[in-house]
């Protein structure tokens, strides 16, 4: 019924979200808003309904003081209650601030103090505590309002309210001032402000990034027309509501396309409730199309002989086939035969059980995929690609069109998205999603976004001949060899952890005459299969040393080597000399960070005689390294490690 | 003893609903009980304690109707009587949860906390079979009813699940579901926390302070974790060898010279 939905919303009448949210109040007011799985059933809010929540809760912000101009805190999980709150906050004139729900009391207070908030609108119990802490050391703090009552009933603060309570009031305010929340919608233009956002800051403290109702909803808008979305996806709201992402997906799209969100009933059930609701629209990081196959995998295992094989047989079917059909590719009659038995057989109740049945378009972004998982799901038939954005772009930069896509690209630029790439080979963009500023921080709102509006991504990357956008790593951790050839250790290092063997990798060659890599086997991977092939270890430092084991590795960087030789920009840094460390490099001793990302310079200094072993054409290095032991005790591993050399495919020259 | 409106997290206590006097209990020659009487107040968190073999336990079970004391009378509500058996405990409101976990355990969570209900369903066993006309709308009730203890307790990632593939805690967790489902005034909890580390133990003792303060049901527990039984409790019960030793506030009982002596032992010199 509503193709041209999309279209329908792009006059300019409809260009802040509460104008989205009262046309299609009108268009398609008893089609559903929103969704939310509550005491085992989904309840459901239709467009109308959602309108009249948002105007009640607006006028209840409105009645205990909220002022166009203010900014209101929401913090919690996915729940239909903080949606409205966002488009409330908007009717009232305000700007919504969603907040990491975990975030602790002193992260919370920082960005509490910074965006000046007075209001903060929350889930339950254990937020209304946490605030509580924030609120004695922040000035500004002035109303909490709650969505769960339980619990709470013996708090007497008086600026503690319940949503609902909250809710009541509005009616009465609204009454008694009838037309004041139309006019403050009415006055409201795209280039207002829609929301502040503020981005996790790996360094330093977290930016508040300003983006317009003009920013949301062209940049949801040219993404929707891209992908072809209508009035009648189903999406599943489970990532957190303060990531742009969520902001961009279940708010700006759906109030865009009128499409309808669910909120899972806790972050334990998401994966039961995605089945049930069988979304048309979906996205993951890559880690969680990870531990879906993971589960899938571990679970074959257990079934039976004639299951296994079945599924080893159309997997491979899949892998072969049905990636081919996804892009349009001929492919011979038996094939489709083959692949027809297999989806009625195979891939058709496995998509079922993870829920993606009716998915159209799904989307993975924020790391590297793999490229088996990654094909593992478009042999499926499921439509996954990757996109590159930023909470600065309100998201999309770079998105795969249907068709076009490959695993080691992240696509072209999204409509209306400018990207050009520095001297230095960082990513630039300027796009109508690009960010109004950084909340009271003009000087890194100058760094990042220059007078005519590009903005500095701190990517590096480069587009192939495909006209796609490759991104190979942080920009500052580029560098370059001796002979001027480009040298992005991320992007090797990354490739070799796709191997079930490698479980670390650091490689070296900044300012080098090539390139040279440590290597980390993965105990379980390779212990198994070294267990298979008869070959008795004594434990990690025992395994790395054998030379069946450096075979394998050898192999796998070789076959690195290959692929980047096809690759015009770093052909130059093929890995031509390894070596296995002696043991597995840990957070303990300060090697990885806590979420397992390499230190390189603690690393550097470390390992200083092994990286220089790996240049001075050695072949064996003797060591002896001190260990902490989960005790705490300290320790000493002895060891001598072979250094190889790794076969350099030559490059099929003229290409570039 | 004590003032009659005790206050305690800004909730009211009531009168008093439960009264022991004098029970005594003893299996062949052993005693386990003797002479105990205490009183337990409507609202109240009352937490019995003792060392292992203080007739802790067998309190309860006297309380519930399980054994039958030798002597001595329990007032339940008005009503003064010698024993009570265990359905009519039931019946009149009192549920409880087992020190060893007495669920299903190869039904799932949902079909546990159903079977909690038995006690208030009105049709018939056949009707129930058939699942037909007023018995279908009836388990639509109390369907509905025990969705709302599953959201209460938070364990909506397992409603399917069968209760015996999970872990200690969360069967504890369903256990005091089952419990609730009989929309019980008073509840016996045996040993709650026992096994549980340090977050169940929160998570638990925050279910049993919410279930008292939501729903307003008195709560009679036993507890070894002394620093949980003063957290939680408005009164507690010390005993020890079947005899009763401390009857007070968390901090009349903390300081009572007898209860230390019989956790921390006494030397004879």
């Amino acid at each position: 019924m509503s193709a041209n939905s999309v279209a329908a919303t792009s006059s300019p009448q409809f260009d802040t979200i509460p104008k989205l949210l009262f046309h299609h109040a009108q268009a398609r007011g008893d089609r559903p808003s929103i969704r939310e799985k509550d005491f085992g059933i989904w309840q459901s809010w239709t467009w109308s309904e959602v309108r009249d929540e948002v105007m009640s809760l607006a006028g209840g912000l409105a009645a205990i003081g909220f002022e166009p101009g203010d900014k209101l805190a929401i913090v919690g999980d996915n729940r239909p209650q903080l949606y409205w709150a966002m488009v409330a906050a908007q009717v009232a004139g305000g700007v919504p601030v969603p907040v990491y729900q975990d975030s602790v009391a002193e992260e919370m207070q920082y960005i509490f103090d910074h965006a000046g908030i007075r209001f903060a609108v929350v889930e339950d119990q254990e937020q209304v505590d946490k605030l509580l802490e924030v609120k004695e050391g922040c000035e500004s703090l002035q109303n909490i309002i709650h969505e769960e009552t339980r619990g709470l009933r013996d708090y007497e603060q008086p600026f503690l309210h319940s949503l609902a309570d909250l809710q009541a009031s509005g009616r009465d305010w609204n009454r008694d001032h009838a037309g004041e929340l139309d006019k403050r919608i009415a006055d409201a233009v795209g280039g207002d402000l829609a929301i502040m956002l503020y981005t996790s800051g790996t360094t330093g403290r977290p930016k508040g990034v300003e983006l317009s109702h003009d920013n949301l909803i062209v940049t949801a808008r040219n993404a929707a027309e891209f992908d072809g979305l209508t009035a009648d996806e189903e999406m599943v709201s489970y990532l957190p509501m303060a990531w742009v992402g969520d902001c961009i997906f279940s708010l700006a799209q759906a109030y865009v396309c009128g499409f309808c969100i669910n909120c899972p009933e806790s972050g334990d059930t998401v994966m039961t409730d995605m089945r049930e609701i069988g979304p048309s629209y979906f996205f993951a990081p890559p880690a969680i199309f990870e531990n879906l196959l993971t589960n899938v995998s571990i679970r074959i295992e257990d079934a039976s002989s004639v299951k296994q094989w079945l599924y080893r047989h159309y997997i491979d079917v899949a892998r072969r086939v049905g990636v081919r059909i996804l892009e349009g590719d001929s492919v011979s009659g038996w094939e489709r035969f083959e692949y027809f038995l297999g989806s009625l057989l195979v891939y058709g109740p496995l998509k079922n059980v993870l829920g993606f049945s009716k998915v159209r378009v799904a989307y993975t972004a924020g790391e590297a995929i793999g490229p088996e998982i990654f094909d593992f799901y478009r042999g499926l038939g499921m439509n996954i690609k990757q996109l590159y954005g930023q909470t600065e772009a309100s998201v999309f930069i770079t998105m795969h069109p249907d068709g076009q896509v490959k695993p080691d690209t992240v696509g072209v630029p999204a409509p209306g998205v400018e990207v050009k790439i520095a001297d230095n080979g960082e990513v630039l963009y300027r796009s109508p999603g690009v960010f109004v500023r950084y909340h009271k921080n003009d000087e890194a709102t100058a760094e990042t976004k220059t007078a005519d509006g590009w903005v500095l991504t701190g990517d590096a990357g480069y587009f192939g001949d495909d006209g796609q956008l490759r991104i190979i790593d942080r920009a500052k951790d580029v560098g370059k060899l001796n002979d001027g050839a480009m040298f992005a250790p991320k992007y090797l290092e990354n490739k070799l952890k796709f191997f079930p063997q490698v479980k670390e990798a650091v490689t070296f060659g900044h300012e080098r005459d090539f390139v040279a890599a440590f290597i980390n086997i993965d105990l379980e991977a390779v212990g198994n299969w070294a267990e298979r092939q008869g070959i008795a270890y004594g434990g990690y430092t025992d395994l790395a040393g054998r030379r069946e084991v450096y075979d394998q590795i050898q192999e796998c960087i070789e076959k690195v080597n290959v692929d980047i030789a096809e690759d015009p920009h770093l052909s130059g840094s093929q890995i031509q000399r390894f070596l296995i460390l002696h043991k597995e490099l840990d957070a303990d001793d300060g090697e990885l960070t806590r979420t397992r990302k390499v230190r390189r310079r603690i690393i550097a200094e470390r390992y200083g005689d092994l990286i220089e072993a790996l240049y001075d054409g050695r072949d064996e290095v003797h060591v002896e390294a001190e260990v902490t032991f989960e005790d705490g005790r300290k320790g000493k591993i002895v060891a001598d490690l072979a250094i190889r050399d790794a076969k350099v495919t030559p490059v099929q020259s003229a290409a570039a | 003893m004590e003032s009659a409106a005790e206050m305690s997290h800004g909730k009211k206590i009531g009168d008093i609903v439960l009264a022991v006097d004098n029970i005594s209990l003893s299996f062949g020659g052993v005693r386990a009980l003797s002479d105990i009487s205490f009183q337990v107040r409507e609202h109240q968190v009352l937490s019995i304690i003792g060392p292992n073999g203080a007739g802790k336990s067998s309190m309860l079970n006297v309380i519930n109707g399980f054994y039958h004391p030798q002597e001595g009378l329990i007032t339940y509500r008005g009503v003064t009587r010698k024993q009570m058996k265990p359905h009519e405990a039931a019946r009149q409101g009192i549920a409880r949860t087992f020190q060893n976990i007495a669920l299903f355990k190869g039904m799932s969570t949902l079909d546990n906390i159903m079977t909690g209900r038995n006690t208030i369903m009105k049709s018939g066993l056949l009707w129930q079979a058939l699942r037909i006309g007023p018995a279908l709308n009836e388990e639509l009730a109390h369907r509905e009813r025990v969705e709302q203890i599953i959201d209460f307790l938070e364990i909506e990632h397992i409603r399917k699940t069968p209760v015996g593939k999970l872990p200690y805690g969360l069967q504890k967790r369903v256990e005091l579901g089952r419990a609730l489902a009989a929309e019980p005034s008073m509840l016996l909890l045996d040993e709650p926390m026992a096994g549980m580390n340090i977050e169940e133990k929160q998570d638990m003792s925050r279910f049993i302070l919410d279930v008292n303060n939501e729903f307003g049901t008195t709560i009679v527990l036993i507890e070894h974790d002394m620093g949980v039984v003063m957290d939680i409790s408005d009164h507690v019960v010390v005993l020890d060898y079947g005899k009763k030793i401390g009857d007070g506030l968390p901090d009349e009982v903390r300081n009572n010279q007898d209860v230390i002596d019989a956790y921390l032992g006494v030397s004879h010199d």
